[in-house]
């Protein structure tokens, strides 16, 4: 199509007919839909929810910190309230929240699909997620656990707490996840559209891709094994009781071997994110495609000889330690390439500092300080030394909920004129990205500090020798939350009475953007033919047949 | 006549087949690793208590898993006829074959309930329940617990496998398949095969080693 054949006016800069108002609008034909992007929005609804319990959560384990002694709650209270923040900041929120949520609205647009390939599994898989959180929160409401969210036996299987119905909850939660990654390798492998090659696939699908690899792979191990300990904590079966013959340690070689992998389906899709974003905001083709694309593959294939990094400490021979640390600095490497080509994408890039962009910055940030506080812990002699402390606790919350709440708030600023066909105020956006950023890193570097000297996690109470630090981290997660709140009002306001953001406001060059805002339930008037990459700058002008015509290259 | 059996987001019946054969293998990967997890406990804990797991492999009754494993592999043969018949467009025959493998899950599942009312009896139970005699070396209850783990999470197996092909076997019988969209009919007895495939990897671990 040439760009006489289809002016920029004929399109409607809020397009009428879209998958929010058709086939139908109640209730009942949101609960029953088989689109996917009503799907993925009811797990962008959910799973922000879910974000705000576990942040309660942690607001709640900061104030308690405040003090030395015990502040606002009691001890066992305590255990209960930073095992729910784990349990449900991992399981609920981040694992599905960028593949499930963003994953689905975008993966089969970005194919020229009208769908993914199980349309019914893909709404079971929502269904399976809401049973699998309800039974959670009832174990969280009467009573929760008090195990950590790594159920590490021998505790797990003796404690009191109502830790039976949470690994449940979490084993359910493992076959929403698998559902989703089948349907998303099924679908990238046989609803591509006419010229989308592998290599001219968005790089956005290559690292959803290689997250659903490891959910299909790494998921039914850790399902088993949550059955197992449950059954044991109910049954007592001696798996992995040490008093009838089990082998406590083994639970945690079947733990890690999920739950590294499981770091991956958190990180990789944050990945996706940002490969997408710093294309459109420095308006400038990826530097280094096929780069990007196959380390996806490559972090997902090493993540899964790495798990023996979390057992340094746990008896494991000096030559296997040694390992598995060289293992998980390969890691290191994989992510260090998609580092050097992101930056390289902004070399002589057209940069506008949009909100999505600020938080591409924060991400870069948080990957490469906690990247390398990651290779500094798997180097088996500093992490005995740092093993089970704050150091810990900060490097974790840095490279994976750090890397993936800049990806997630990228992603929602950055789609939602595509989501809900309108615009969020840009200042209040920057202003929520400073506050987020700063927040979060007040937060967690002074537990990095306090690992170093020494306080371990979990603890209660603590020497006053920790205290000034651990009141800075408490101010930092104010701030953090303040900005999240402050994200939260903004983008609601916006979907009321944000104004009309058209089809491409971001002038991307990005697949997505060449279909209407919002996309009508069909996603492409007609299937499009792929003739060239996405996000390729030089071809600015020509769109897919079947999509909407571009906007032209903003001028600046 | 039903609806056209071509979803509205696939642009032919091949591809749709495809996707659906690629969504299957896919499932039956992660039931794969599903077991993977107890066989690699089964192997942790043989290593650790060669002599208590190999006293209560003998302690159990070998004939019942061998007759049980010539029922699995018989059915896994009807099955495979069944799909054949439903390739050449004979629906009543793959319905009659279909039937004829429920049939033999049956019976598999009965003389796997016989064999558990014995172990009952017995109190070759799991963990904390062992109060069997015959064995006192360390690690028996570990192998009766991974033993009804393994067994048990089959025979689940076998009971979903087998309502499978009685839905798809009756969908058969009313003539809802072609020579060219039979593609129910081919996913049921993948599943099955991987039940039968699946014993065939409990059989020795279980009762011959």
């Amino acid at each position: 199509m040439s760009p006489s054949s289809a002016p920029v006016s004929e399109v409607p800069a809020y397009n009428p007919r879209n998958y929010l108002n058709s086939p139908a609008t109640g209730l009942r034909s949101w609960l029953t839909t088989r689109d996917h992007k009503r799907i993925g929005v009811m797990f962008l609804v959910a799973t922000t929810f879910f974000f705000a319990v576990g942040g309660l959560f942690a607001m709640l384990i900061r104030i308690e910190l405040l003090t030395p002694g015990p502040t606002i709650v009691d001890a066992m209270t305590y255990n209960r309230l930073f095992t729910l923040h784990g349990v449900v900041m991992i399981f609920l929120f981040m694992i599905p929240a960028i593949p499930s949520g963003f994953g689905n609205f975008l993966l089969p647009i970005m194919l020229g699909a009208r769908d993914v390939a199980f349309p019914r599994l893909n709404l079971l898989s929502f269904y399976v997620y809401l049973l699998g959180a309800t039974i959670a929160l009832w174990g969280m409401i009467h009573g929760g656990a008090d195990t950590g969210w790594t159920f590490y036996t021998p505790y797990s299987t003796q404690t009191v707490t109502k830790v039976v119905p949470i690994l449940l909850g979490a084993f359910i939660l493992g076959f929403s996840s698998i559902l989703t990654g089948l349907n998303f390798i099924v679908t990238t492998h046989t609803l591509r559209a006419p010229g989308m090659t592998w290599t001219r696939m968005p790089l956005f699908i290559w690292s959803i891709y290689a997250t659903s690899v490891i959910q299909i792979l790494a998921t039914p191990v850790l399902g088993m094994t949550l059955l197992l300990v449950a059954i044991e904590n109910a049954f007592g079966w001696g798996i992995f009781d040490p008093a009838r013959g089990g082998d406590p340690v083994l639970f945690q070689h079947f733990f890690w071997f999920y739950s590294h992998p499981a770091v991956y389906i958190m990180v990789l899709p944050a990945m996706a994110v940002i490969s997408e974003v710093v294309c459109t905001f420095s308006h400038k083709n990826i530097f280094g495609y096929n780069a990007v694309a196959y380390s996806s593959l490559g972090i997902a294939f090493v993540g899964f000889f790495t798990w023996g990094h979390h057992l340094f400490t746990s008896g494991q021979s000096a030559f296997d330690a040694g390992i598995f640390g060289v293992l998980s600095m390969f890691v290191g490497i994989f992510t260090a390439i998609k580092v050097f080509n992101w930056t390289a994408t902004l070399y002589k890039g057209s940069i506008s500092f949009k909100t999505p962009f600020a938080y591409f910055v924060g991400f870069l940030f948080f990957l490469v300080f906690g990247g390398m506080t990651g290779i500094a812990l798997a180097t088996v002699s500093l992490d005995v030394h740092w093993q089970d402390t704050y150091f810990v606790v900060a490097h974790f919350h840095f490279i994976m909920v750090g890397a993936t709440i800049m990806a997630f708030l990228a992603a929602l600023h950055y789609w939602f004129p595509k989501i809900t066909g309108r615009t969020y105020p840009e200042g209040w956006g920057l202003v929520g990205a400073t506050l987020v950023i700063l927040g979060f890193n007040f937060t967690f570097i002074p537990q990095f500090l306090l690992g170093n000297e020494g306080m371990p996690r979990r603890y209660y109470a603590y020497p006053e020798r920790f205290w000034p630090l651990n009141v800075a981290s408490t101010a930092g997660a104010s701030v953090l939350a303040f900005g999240l709140v402050l994200i939260l009002v903004y983008l609601l306001v916006s979907l009321r009475s944000g104004p009309v953001a058209g089809p491409n406001p971001w002038h991307s060059r990005g697949f997505e953007w060449f279909v209407p805002s919002p996309p009508p339930p069909e996603n492409w008037e007609v299937t499009p033919v792929i003739t060239h990459p996405p996000h390729d700058y030089h071809h600015a002008g020509e769109a897919p047949p079947g999509g909407v015509e571009p906007e032209p290259r903003h001028a600046s | 006549m039903q609806a056209s059996p071509l979803a509205h987001h696939f642009e032919s019946l091949e591809k749709q087949a495809h996707a659906a054969r690629l969504g299957m293998w896919l499932f039956l990967a992660t039931e794969v690793l599903l077991f993977t997890a107890l066989f690699a406990a089964y192997g942790v804990y043989r290593f650790l208590y060669p002599e208590g797991f190999a006293q209560s492999s003998r302690s159990i009754e070998t004939w019942i898993g061998f007759v049980n494993t010539l029922v699995l592999v018989t059915s896994s043969f009807t099955v495979a006829m069944g799909l054949d018949a439903a390739v050449k467009g004979n629906g009543r025959r793959t319905a009659l074959l279909f039937a004829a493998s429920v049939g033999l899950a049956l019976v598999f599942l009965g003389f796997k309930a016989i064999e558990y009312a014995h172990h009952f009896q017995e109190g070759q139970l799991p963990g904390r329940y062992y109060t069997f005699e015959g064995v006192q070396a360390p690690g028996a209850s570990l192998y009766f617990s991974l033993y009804f783990l393994i067994t048990g999470l089959h025979a689940i197996h076998v009971i979903i496998g087998m309502s499978a092909l009685a839905i798809v076997g009756a969908l058969a019988w009313r003539g809802r398949f072609t020579g060219e969209y039979h593609i129910p009919v081919e996913l049921a007895g993948l599943y099955w095969h991987l039940v039968d495939l699946v014993w065939i990897f409990v059989f020795p671990l279980i009762y011959l080693i």
